[in-house]
């Protein structure tokens, strides 16, 4: 399955750098070809799922937005481009940016839309059911026996999981919070690898996704905090008094810093990887060289191996800290 | 900076989705996958525990058989020297009978044969009297058949016989 990926990744390369090549050297007699504008635009959340350049290669997607004014609205994000895929007012919405606003107003404008990260936070989604159920099946058809199948393949990391991330750091209370912890794990781990695939979305590098994620284990460990947890907070045991007024804040700073401490390394990671790659793709553009373009090829691909390691140890990351911050809130005794 | 500020309808959806999947899979996959990997293990306990019992009970058995032998053993060796001495007992009784009878047989036979000798003895001394006599009769009757030597003969002894 990895092999695909890298199969379809250097296909992307190859492509880009023929297919785009000619794009791309066109446009830059008119205008400069400026690699931040593009990898900004690739890492960024987008209305329209772009493929390629051409006949549908273009996925529309839906716009969903609310305002005081005009409430709930729904249509599709084709409206916003004319035949040349200009930027284009409808309906009084304007699109400015990736933002959604009302013309001439500064009215706010929630914006509901399924983007490209949505979306592709969808497909993540279903396959992650699709995946975990199909395995569930093998355990109630096969009840008892060893593994097989699919089921083979994901009962070591599901025990790894278990055993060496959660076990550990949660302690004799562990069983509670597994549920969660898997499916963590798994959407991080799922997520950052589709996000390598070529067209895809940079949705586990997106902040918005990280913070909930962030919160979610925030709140799971506050909602699990027990006495033990909230005393080291307010009357952390062994400090003098003199300097409480000094720990208290520090300890409760603490609280938050370790879920936004989650949420940008993960965000910061993945982001950085796919930068990575994108600034290396730009090279051949920038010197408008086909031999760059071999070379930083070859460097890609190099990069994209580690970023399959990158994709595994973020969510082993992200899951090893979740436990270890509920395992803080569950502790009894030291 | 854009990268920087989350959007709000990726923030509602991404919790939306990511509870959902939580739900679903906490409820229709890790639960049914995590009681089946607990039975399977505390399956595998049993039979590791029970391989356990049943070495133990088998130790417990051999040393058990062991004890018994080694009772078997010294149970026998008990039977054998008390046939052993029996033996040796029924041997030296049959012993002494063998000679005390054959000390009487033989005592028996002496003095029958004692008695034999005796009787004979006797009789042959009967005999050799009726024979002497009988042939001292015959000698006499034909030394003596005519008169000479009759009065020969008492002379002689009239001679051998001094009358004084």
């Amino acid at each position: 399955m990895i092999n695909r990926i890298f199969a379809l990744r250097f296909l992307l390369i190859i492509s880009m750098f023929f297919l785009s090549g000619k794009t791309f050297a066109s446009s830059s007699d008119s205008e400069e070809f400026r690699p931040g504008d593009v990898i900004l635009h690739h890492v960024l959340d987008d209305h329209i799922w772009h493929f390629w350049d051409g006949p549908y290669g273009t996925l529309y997607l839906p716009v969903i937005v609310y305002s005081a004014d005009r409430g709930l609205v729904v249509f599709s994000s084709s409206n916003f481009y004319n035949e040349d895929h200009d930027v284009v007012p409808y309906n009084g919405y304007v699109l400015d940016h990736g933002h959604i606003g009302l013309e001439g107003s500064e009215a706010m404008v929630w914006d509901f839309s399924i983007t490209k990260n949505v979306a592709f936070l969808f497909l993540n989604a279903a396959l992650l059911v699709f995946v975990f159920l199909s395995v569930a099946k093998g355990y109630r058809k096969n009840e008892g026996g060893p593994p097989r199948g699919i089921q083979s393949f994901f009962e070591p990391i599901i025990l790894f999981i278990r055993d060496e991330v959660v076990k550990p750091n949660i302690g004799p209370r562990y069983e509670r919070y597994l549920p969660y912890l898997l499916t963590l794990f798994f959407f991080i781990w799922f997520g950052n690898l589709l996000g390598l695939m070529p067209g895809a979305a940079n949705m586990t590098g997106n902040i918005a996704v990280t913070l909930v994620l962030a919160v979610a284990t925030f709140i799971l460990t506050t909602i699990s905090g027990n006495k033990n947890y909230w005393g080291h907070i307010f009357n952390t045991p062994g400090v003098p008094i003199v300097l409480k007024p000094i720990i208290v804040p520090v300890e409760i700073i603490g609280m938050f810093t370790k879920p936004i401490s989650l949420m940008i390394r993960l965000f910061v990671a993945i982001t950085a990887g796919h930068i990575v790659i994108l600034s290396l793709i730009s090279l051949s553009f920038v010197f408008h060289s086909y031999v760059v373009g071999v070379g930083s090829s070859l460097i890609v691909i190099f990069i994209n191996l580690i970023e399959i390691l990158v994709a595994t140890i973020q969510a082993y990351v992200f899951t090893m800290f979740s436990s270890l911050y509920i395992g803080m809130a569950v502790e009894e005794h030291h | 900076m854009e990268l920087l500020t989350p959007g709000t309808g990726l923030i509602f959806w991404q919790a939306i989705t990511f509870l959902a999947v939580v739900f679903i899979l906490g409820r229709f996959a890790w639960g049914p996958i995590m009681s089946s990997l607990k039975a399977r293990e505390d399956s595998i306990e049993d039979a590791l525990r029970a391989a356990d019992l049943a070495k133990e009970e088998m130790k417990i058995l051999q040393a058990d058989n062991e004890k018994l032998l080694q009772e078997a053993r010294k149970e026998r060796d008990e039977i054998l020297k008390e046939a052993q001495t029996a033996a040796n007992r029924i041997r030296s009784e049959a012993k002494e009978d063998a000679e005390s009878s054959a000390s009487r047989i033989l005592d028996d036979a002496r003095r029958e044969i004692i008695q034999q000798k005796e009787k004979a003895l006797a009789e042959m001394k009967g005999m050799v009297a009726d024979l002497s006599i009988d042939i001292a009769e015959k000698v006499l009757r034909r030394e003596l058949e005519d008169k000479g030597s009759q009065e020969k003969l008492v002379n002689d002894l009239l001679k051998d016989t001094k009358l004084n």
